[in-house]
């Protein structure tokens, strides 16, 4: 297919075929990330701008890799997130950044839609890599990649995510990416993390666990917010375990070959159980390499030679 | 020398009169009255309002003029401008202001820049305690002397039961109207949407209805064993329609008003994240505009208000969770309420009392085409077609979802006091 997609800022507006030629896009970068000398020139000469307003050692990092390993040059900006007030404005920081010229802005941002306001104001691509509670589209995309690469398909699959649904924008764009792509979704966790109208979502809802993975070929475990426990949404990490962790008994209820996902980083002995993280069912650290080649496709597609008209392979 | 408006439908739902009549205003600005049409004798001016409607002047129970303190948003001047061009003859202002009206002096300002400005009438609304703080009660009768025909934290919400119980009883000493802004500040937190499936999509917090639905009940509660009276403002959700049309039938003192915006538009039409569709009480859902709208037609919100809440562009031009809340409305209000009747919603004559006489029964101000009263008069053209477009706007910003709406039905011209302050 031919991308004309300026920006990517959530799995809401890709198409599945724009979900396909990401992926497979990533694939092909995969072997570059098994090279010993793990580079390609196809950035040369462009600059890729990580514009982060919440820290995020990890995303940031990703993302950095992948813009070395296609040459591009790379430059972090961290700012905290300043409101209408107190200083500059978001649009003007990002203004002043469009001026010096970069080829990408990779966003992360605490309020959601903030990525969207970008996209809509200034002519460089903008990937949304985290807005508030809304969307995490590299997240997504690279789970959906790892779910491939086990189960040669999405479509048909069962995959159950659990934990804190309403404040994830992880779980929003797997719901989102995976229901699109033909997956049968699963949701669960306590009443309190679960949105009230998220059966819109064309998702399925449990408030119990064993109902919810029951048969799933795929379960995604959720980090768990501990600050929630003091807003009064769960009692104790201890009844969170008892009631939504993943743990070796549990998993007998899913598929035999069901893989475990998680976005990382875990809360060991709550969400999910050490024997479980560590089994060879866990995919924890695939999902983490993936990551890499998910972003380097990204920026590749929005800011590659091809980038602008050309057929993509 | 005598005006007379001639050939339009007069509509004045309290002495019941809709038909063409000839409308004579005295030398001296007040109505000499409304009387089947008969030759001009000389030496009159005449108006000719033939295929118009001749309405009371509007009054709006529910503005923010934003001086003093935020005169770059508006002005008492900019604002009365805006009110007049949307056929408001009367306003009542909010007491957020910086300095917050909880005091004579700030009171006498207001008064003195609206007497300057000389357009609109506008009345005051006092705070229910200082500072808006929630805590101590501002000096209401005073401030009733003052010129303050009621009081309101409008914006925020008295939280704390026992203060609004005693506001409450304390106002039955002057008999005057709690204004209430009523949203349980625990239940809606730092949320900036509508909670339902449009907030999950965009990842927004959203204030739930319970949060409006549970407050307009405390203080329905509270009005009744109080004997006061409660005004309950820009009602938005099913529940609290529902909780009113109770509370009325249990024969409680209370009045309530629905905004344009609520009866126009749903959380849905916040779209991407366009802030302009930003206000509290949010934007809810299909079923709760359909509730406000049944409530307009059927007696249970008595007032249209606008809840005009001007904001330079920005606050706006921002990220959706960090904008300010609130849009203008002085100028589509009544085009916007039109589209009610035309849909059949409301009649003619509801959709007038929802605009003059019941908002003036609310706070007790002047109304109607009297004999003897001053002559404060709307006339609008049912039928005009325009597109609202930025450049019509009086008010000082620009803050509204609606530039761009295709609109029938215009002000064409706006008198009071038996002069005219607006032609189109
Ligand atoms: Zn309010
Ligand atoms: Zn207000």
């Amino acid at each position: 297919m031919i991308w004309r997609r300026k920006d990517v800022v959530g799995l809401a507006d890709l198409s599945v075929e724009e979900i396909t030629t990401i992926l497979d896009t990533a694939n092909s970068f995969k072997e570059v990330n098994q090279r010993e000398r793990k580079k390609v020139p196809t950035l040369r000469g462009k600059t890729v701008v990580n514009l982060f307003y919440e820290p995020s050692t990890r995303t940031r990092t990703s993302f950095e890799i992948a813009a070395k390993r296609l040459s591009a040059d790379t430059v972090n900006f961290s700012a905290s997130s300043s409101s209408i007030g107190k200083g500059e404005t978001l649009l003007d920081t990002v203004r002043n950044i469009e001026a010096m010229h970069p080829a990408i802005i990779v966003v992360r941002h605490p309020n959601a839609g903030t990525p969207h306001l970008l996209a809509r104001r200034v002519k460089i691509g903008v990937i949304n890599a985290g807005d508030g509670a809304h969307e995490h589209p590299s997240q997504a995309l690279l789970d959906m990649l790892m779910i491939r690469d086990v189960k040669g398909r999405i479509d048909g699959l069962t995959v159950a995510i659990v934990g804190d649904i309403v404040h994830s924008r992880v779980a929003r764009s797997n719901i989102i990416g995976l229901t699109r792509m033909g997956a049968k979704v699963r949701v669960a966790g306590p009443a309190t993390l679960l949105p009230a109208e998220i059966e819109r979502y064309g998702v399925e809802s449990y408030y119990n666990m064993d109902e919810a993975i029951e048969g799933a070929d795929v379960i995604m475990m959720l980090r768990i917010q501990l600050e929630r426990q003091r807003d009064a949404l769960f009692p104790s990490k201890r009844e969170y375990a008892r009631f939504f962790g993943l743990n070796n008994e549990r998993l007998a209820r899913a598929k035999p070959d069901a893989i475990i996902m998680h976005p990382g980083p875990m809360n060991r002995g709550v969400e999910i159980a050490s024997e479980v993280a560590d089994s060879t069912r866990s995919k924890i650290l695939d999902q983490v390499s993936n990551g890499v080649a998910i972003r380097m496709a990204l920026l590749y597609l929005l800011a590659g030679p091809y980038g602008d008209d050309g057929e993509v392979a | 020398m005598k005006t007379i408006i001639r050939g339009g439908r007069v509509i004045d739902p309290v002495r019941d009169i809709d038909g063409v009549r000839d409308v004579i205003i005295d030398d001296d600005g007040r109505l000499a009255g409304v009387e089947p049409a008969a030759d001009s004798p000389r030496d009159v001016e005449v108006i000719d309002a033939t295929g118009f409607l001749v309405l009371p002047g509007l009054i709006d129970l529910h503005v923010h003029l934003r001086e003093p303190g935020f005169e770059q948003k508006e002005t008492i001047a900019t604002g009365a401008r805006a009110a007049v061009a949307g056929g408001f003859t009367a306003v009542c202002c909010m007491a957020n202001t910086n300095p917050v009206n909880d005091h004579v002096s700030v009171t006498r300002l207001i008064l003195d820049r609206a007497r300057e400005a000389n357009l609109a009438r506008v009345y005051p609304l006092g705070a229910v305690t200082r500072g808006l703080a929630g805590e101590v009660l501002a000096e209401m009768g005073e401030l009733r002397d003052a010129g303050c025909v009621g009081f309101s934290d409008d914006g925020r919400c008295v939280m704390v039961s026992s203060v609004m119980r005693n506001a409450l009883v304390y106002a039955r000493t002057f008999d005057v109207p709690i204004a209430v802004h009523a949203i349980d500040e625990t239940l809606a937190g730092r949320a900036v949407m509508h909670e339902g499936e449009h907030s999950m999509r965009l990842g927004l917090s959203g204030v739930p209805s319970a949060a409006e639905d549970f407050m307009v009940a405390r203080d329905c509660v509270l009005a009744r064993h109080a004997g006061a009276r409660l005004h309950v403002q820009h009602v938005s959700t099913k529940g609290a329609v529902e909780i009113i049309r109770v509370a009325k039938g249990y024969g409680v003192r209370v009045t309530a008003e629905g905004t344009p915006h609520h009866f126009t538009l749903i959380d849905e039409d916040v779209g991407d994240y366009d802030t302009y569709f930003k206000m509290a009480p949010p934007l809810r859902s299909a079923e709760d505009r359909e509730a406000v709208i049944e409530g307009l037609a059927d007696g249970t919100l008595d007032a249209i208000a606008t809840d005009h809440a001007p904001h330079e562009s920005l606050v706006k031009d921002c990220e959706f969770e960090n904008a300010a809340n609130g849009i203008i409305g002085l100028e589509t209000a009544l085009p916007l309420s039109w589209d009610l009747v035309r849909a059949g919603r409301l009649s003619v004559r509801r959709c007038v009392e929802l605009l003059t006489s019941g908002p003036a029964r609310a706070f007790d101000l002047p109304y109607g085409l009297t004999k003897g009263a001053p002559a404060d008069i709307t006339i609008f053209d049912p039928d005009a077609r325009y597109v609202f477009t930025a450049d019509r706007i009086r008010s000082l910003s620009r803050n509204t979802p609606f530039v761009g709406r295709d609109m029938v039905g215009e002000v064409v011209r706006t008198i009071v006091g038996g002069r005219t302050v607006f032609t189109r």
